[in-house]
């Protein structure tokens, strides 16, 4: 029987636990074809390496410094085809319960071979836990956000964020540079990143950050409204009525 | 022994007579004590401080005296069993009140109030402070397999024990000698978690301890920590309450080096200075991200026993600076082989 070998990609920060996935992986190997594509530390390492393709399954360690496990999980969603996902973690009581409660397939290190082994074949015949799932998995707020474009996925670190904006389906994303279009949700957004931005609009969250002032317009008229400028950006943010009390917490 | 804890669940033991806590305490209750009676001495507020005076100047002498005389042979009495010590105070207060007593008849020329009701007064005092030594020892250290198991449970984090297991095994194979250094490293780790951990240690033992912590966290972190050591004027020879450091390096390389992409530096500064011993350590600190929670336990856990073992005589701070976090603790200069 001729099967072509899985592909995995190995993700941990410790050095040690990757060599230890390698030599567990050797020794399943008769029982089930593996090749490691590649094995690399941190999050973004691990986007890279699967945008370059051809990748089945993802090894996650939960636990990584900058980029958690999970979010790179999530960004992984924005490719087409997007590989399984299996997490391992040493020890962290929080995710443990979460992945119980999600049916997420997880590893917890020191992992066995034969365990190993049952996560790869589940893997192969299932596909990767929904968005719903790793959004409720996410203990802190992400430190990017992602768009697909062109089979790659583009990060958009938090920090560069100036404003996300509501359109029909999408959600605008403008940094300094340039807009991005993300499928998720404006109320989600808020929640998870109520520290960094406030929502001026019903469709508007701005980096309160970013914030340089605020602009009365229309008072001849005597409808005066109020407009926010954000550093960096010609572009004007109108204020809506019902949060026009934030001009006065916020300019000081 | 004079050095363990003197304090646990089931014996009473006598308070450490040359301990500035000890001292400051007795000290406030007998003077409160003093305002206080001259307070229902006095007919008007006016005449309070006059009455102050007066009372002072009979039960000063007699406090200094007994505090001196019991800071001398304090460590003599707090060798015998605590019923015995206890006597033998009320034995010092006894006497040392007849001697004044009379002395102030030859040299004062004061005529103090009755030699009886003097000895009735002095004894209950004395009595009540040795109880609420008693108590106040009993209060501060819980049951004494409670106390074990949970300063096991906040020095054991789960995440250290199986990273550094997943560590060893990935060595066994190809470099099975540093497997084997590794796990001696983490049986001397257990075995001073798991020991009984009541008496002072040489602060020579605590540092082998961190150096065998640290190379166990090497071993996973490998470049990313980085250990800077300042001892070179450390006396080897000062006695320390056992994992009173360890702790702080595991939060150190938790907080500090895990949660962060880029190599950082721990450093672990030691020194005396006449009769104070000084530690300071500092790791990177970031406000945002990394791992949460945690962290006071250990600081309190130490701090707690450092107040058990000096008092007031020891102290623990922690900073927070320019991406930086500081503990640092200062300590009695307690010499091994000197009770």
């Amino acid at each position: 029987m001729n099967v072509t070998p899985l592909s995995v990609l190995i993700v941990d920060d410790e050095l040690p636990a990757r060599s230890r996935m390698r030599d567990l992986l050797a020794d399943i190997s008769d029982a089930l074809p593996v090749t490691v594509a590649a094995e690399v530390a941190t999050g973004r390492e691990a986007l890279e390496a699967a945008e370059a393709g051809g990748i089945d399954v993802v090894l996650l360690d939960v636990c990584m410094p900058g980029m958690d496990g999970v979010e790179v999980a999530r960004h992984l969603q924005q490719l087409e085809r997007p590989p399984a996902v299996i997490f391992t973690t040493a020890y962290d009581a929080y995710a443990i319960r979460a992945f119980e409660l999600h049916a997420v397939d997880y590893l917890l290190k020191p992992i066995r071979a034969a365990r190993l082994q049952e996560a790869l074949t589940r893997a192969v015949n299932t596909i990767t836990p929904k968005a719903g799932v790793l959004r409720e998995l996410q203990q802190a707020p992400r430190t990017c956000l992602s768009a697909a474009e062109r089979g790659r996925v583009h990060l958009i670190p938090v920090g560069d964020i100036l404003y996300l904006r509501a359109e029909l389906k999408y959600v605008t994303v403008r940094t300094a540079e340039r807009e991005h279009l993300i499928e998720e949700s404006l109320t989600r957004l808020e929640q998870e990143f109520a520290e960094r931005f406030v929502r001026v609009h019903r469709n508007c969250l701005v980096s309160r950050a970013a914030i340089r002032g605020f602009e009365r317009i229309g008072a001849e008229t005597g409808e005066g409204g109020w407009q926010v400028l954000l550093a960096g950006l010609e572009e004007r943010i109108p204020v809506s009525r019902r949060q026009q009390h934030l001009v006065r917490e916020l300019a000081r | 022994m004079a050095l363990s804890i003197n304090h646990n669940a089931h014996t009473g033991a006598l308070p450490d007579f040359r301990n500035l806590g000890i001292l400051l305490r007795i000290l406030v209750i007998v003077n409160g004590t003093v305002l206080l009676t001259a307070l229902l001495q006095v007919q008007s507020l006016r005449d309070w401080p006059r009455q102050i005076t007066g009372n002072a100047s009979l039960v000063e002498p007699l406090l200094i005296l007994s505090l001196l005389v019991l800071a001398a042979i304090g460590p003599a009495l707090r060798r015998l069993p605590y019923a015995a010590g206890a006597a033998a105070v009320l034995a010092v207060e006894a006497g040392l009140t007849t001697a004044l007593h009379y002395a102030s008849h030859w040299l004062l020329i004061v005529d103090p109030a009755s030699l009886t009701r003097w000895l009735v007064v002095v004894l209950l005092v004395t009595l009540v402070l040795l109880i609420y030594f008693d108590l106040r020892g009993r209060a501060l250290s819980p049951a004494l397999s409670e106390a074990r198991l949970q300063a096991l449970q906040a020095r054991i984090r789960p995440h250290f024990l199986f990273n550094s297991i997943n560590a060893v095994l990935s060595l066994v194979r190809q470099e099975p000698r540093r497997a084997e250094a590794a796990l001696e490293d983490m049986a001397g780790l257990f075995r001073a978690l798991m020991a009984d951990n009541l008496e002072l240690a040489p602060l020579s033992d605590e540092i082998e301890l961190c150096r065998q912590y640290l190379d166990l966290e090497q071993l996973r972190l490998g470049d990313r920590l980085q250990v800077e050591w300042h001892i070179d004027k450390m006396p080897g020879d000062a006695l320390v309450p056992p994992l009173a450091l360890q702790p702080l390096l595991e939060n150190a390389v938790y907080h500090g080096i895990e949660p962060s992409e880029t190599p950082g530096v721990v450093s672990i500064n030691i020194y005396a200075v006449r009769d104070r011993l000084h530690v300071v350590l500092r790791n990177p600190y970031r406000v945002t991200g990394g791992h949460h929670g945690g962290n006071k336990m250990a600081v309190g856990n130490i701090r707690e026993r450092l107040q058990l073992h000096f008092d007031v005589a020891a102290e623990l701070t922690t900073r927070v600076g320019d991406n930086l976090y500081e503990v640092r603790i200062a300590m009695p200069y307690v010499k091994a082989g000197r009770t």
